[in-house]
């Protein structure tokens, strides 16, 4: 059984932010601050969500650890190195969809190791192996825009993982999916994820979810982006997402969490309502 | 230097996100009923258009010696396919013609397509020729036809050269602007699962680039046949073009719409083979998008 939270001794952590500011130059040309002083530690395995209310940085967390964009203050570690560009080992689950719409659905899960050079029947054996993880088997020769959300999420899961990666950074996956596929998806992942334990960052704003899936949920403030408070989740695994909310300890948790999380989420709704009302 | 400073809505998609056609409702399949009123109608207007005109010309309302007479320029057409014209068999000026304007077009597509996709992927490249294209683009290129024909000579090359020229902008500009507008998400996915610039240019930019580029193809075949013809009418020894310009020297209007007609006919067919090609390479999209019926 594993418990998150507790680091373990004589292993670098997988993902470690120290200290990391994000500044963007508006278009106007003023500085606009996304991250202030972010401490972030993701032990390897663990599966960590971060939640905060809208545009408190959560997303720009992941493009700094992905490499997409460098940090304008502090130090981004993966596995002890710091992050000079794309890493090899890791994955990205986009908000919107990032398939590929002009190639099928194997090729598009195939895509990742045909661009590290696999060969293409290699590649396409392993797609279809994925393909059948995800349970799309029967769609491999479909476009993207002929899938359902949901099915197209799975695809979307099944081309990050089939690159075997050690960090798997998720950006708000399935907030654009229905209550009830969202559910069976967060259900699908932690599956997947038990397979090959890679460590996770899971960007949402729906508290439920994050404390559903994770080890760990880091609550933070409304922008400039810094870490409020970290809560290690010590429900048992595996889970069964739908089930998991009627747990009394999980109640237990989602109260105190929330008290924190409020105050962030009001603080920034009072501010994009004073914005609206200038 | 912004993506603004060198596009120019030669031959842009009717929106400047093709994709969002999608949303657009198109009328549902017409039922069968209405489809053969829709022809009836058709056929009418072919026939009190050219009727009328028959009519007006040998009523002596329309002077048949300035404006032709339709069952004219019919037995023009069949003049010249029995006994050919002044410059050889009609056969071969048609062809000479199509050689020259899909040559051009072919050169140019490629030209701009490759052009404008480094243009604009690479931001130096495009900074440093923006001033130059800015140049060439504002010159009416119809008057470069005469420098071609000084450099070289009246034979198929120069006409060529002139198409090259009129398709190579047109498809530039909309391959440029393709390129610009990628989702950044897919650029940023495909890099995230391993993929190197060449990778993410052939992969990503250039299939989303394509949608703009084949609006562009549409327009640009025209522009190909244009410069092949204006090139045959500064000077030429074969061409639909010469054919053009001899019956307009010896003032037979028959043989400038006679010419016309044959003109018209090649150019729907080459509208309706790219519209073949797009099918094909655009299947990936949802049905709706791929109908280019309308028009």
């Amino acid at each position: 059984m594993h418990s998150g939270g507790e680091t373990r001794s004589g292993r670098e952590p997988a993902i470690e932010l120290r200290g990391v500011s994000k500044r963007f130059r508006t278009p106007a040309g003023s500085i606009f601050t996304a991250l202030a002083d972010v401490d972030l530690t993701v032990e390897p395995g663990q599966f960590c969500a971060v939640v905060g209310p809208s545009g408190c940085g959560k997303s720009t967390t992941l493009t700094l650890v992905s490499g997409l964009e460098a940090a304008s203050d502090g130090d981004v570690l993966v596995h002890g190195k710091p992050v000079t560009g794309i890493g090899d080992d890791v994955g990205f689950v986009f908000q919107s969809d990032a398939l590929l719409p002009w190639k099928t659905v194997l090729e598009n899960v195939a895509i990742g190791p045909r661009f590290r050079g696999v060969a293409r029947d290699k590649a396409h054996d392993r797609a279809r192996d994925w393909l059948r993880r995800v349970g799309l088997s029967q769609f491999e020769d479909r476009h993207p825009h002929q899938l359902s959300g949901g099915m197209r999420k799975r695809v979307a899961l099944a081309q990050s993982l089939i690159n075997e990666p050690a960090i798997l950074l998720m950006d708000e996956p399935f907030s654009a999916l229905d209550v009830q596929t969202r559910s069976i998806m967060s259900n699908e992942l932690l599956g997947l994820w038990e397979q090959s334990r890679p460590s996770v960052i899971f960007v949402t704003h729906d508290l439920e979810e994050a404390i559903a899936l994770s080890d760990r949920v880091v609550v933070m403030t409304a922008g400039p982006g810094t870490v409020k408070e970290v809560y290690d989740i010590d429900l048992p695994r595996p889970r069964q997402v739908p089930e998991i909310r009627f747990d009394p300890r999980f109640v237990e948790l989602y109260e105190e969490i929330w008290d924190t999380l409020r105050d962030e989420v009001q603080r920034a709704y009072a501010r994009t309502a004073a914005g609206a009302a200038a | 230097m912004s993506s603004t400073d060198i596009s120019v809505p030669a031959a842009l998609p009717a929106t400047p996100e093709p994709r969002s056609e999608a949303a657009a409702p198109r009328a549902p399949r017409a039922r069968p009923r209405r489809r053969t009123g829709v022809i009836a109608l058709r056929v009418a207007i072919f026939v009190v258009l050219v009727g009328g005109w028959e009519l007006c010309a040998r009523t002596g309302v329309v002077d048949p010696f300035f404006f032709g007479e339709p069952s004219r320029i019919v037995s023009q057409l069949s003049n010249w396919v029995q006994h050919g014209t002044q410059a050889g068999s009609l056969w071969e000026q048609v062809f000479v013609t199509l050689e020259e304007a899909v040559l051009g077009f072919v050169i140019g597509v490629v030209l701009g397509v490759v052009c404008g996709i480094a243009l604009g992927r690479i931001q130096l490249l495009a900074d440093v020729f923006a001033p130059y294209i800015k140049v060439m683009n504002s010159i009416p290129r119809i008057v470069l036809g005469s420098i071609f024909i000084l450099w070289l000579g009246l034979g198929v090359s120069s006409k060529v050269a002139l198409a090259v020229v009129l398709v190579f902008f047109a498809v530039f500009f909309n391959a440029f602007q393709g390129a610009r507008e990628v989702d950044r998400n897919l650029v940023s996915a495909a890099r995230i699962l391993g993929a190197s610039r060449r990778q993410v240019t052939r992969h990503v930019v250039l299939p989303s680039a394509m949608t703009w580029i084949i609006a562009s193809m549409h327009v640009s075949f025209g522009f190909a046949l244009i410069g092949a013809i204006v090139g045959e009418f500064l000077g030429a020894q074969r061409g639909l073009g010469l054919l053009i310009s001899q019956s307009q020297g010896t003032f037979n209007a028959d043989g400038v719409f006679a010419a016309m007609v044959i003109i018209a006919i090649v150019a729907l067919a080459a509208e309706g083979l790219i519209a073949v090609f797009e099918r094909r390479l655009l299947a990936w999209r949802p049905p709706a998008l791929s109908a280019q019926d309308a028009l």
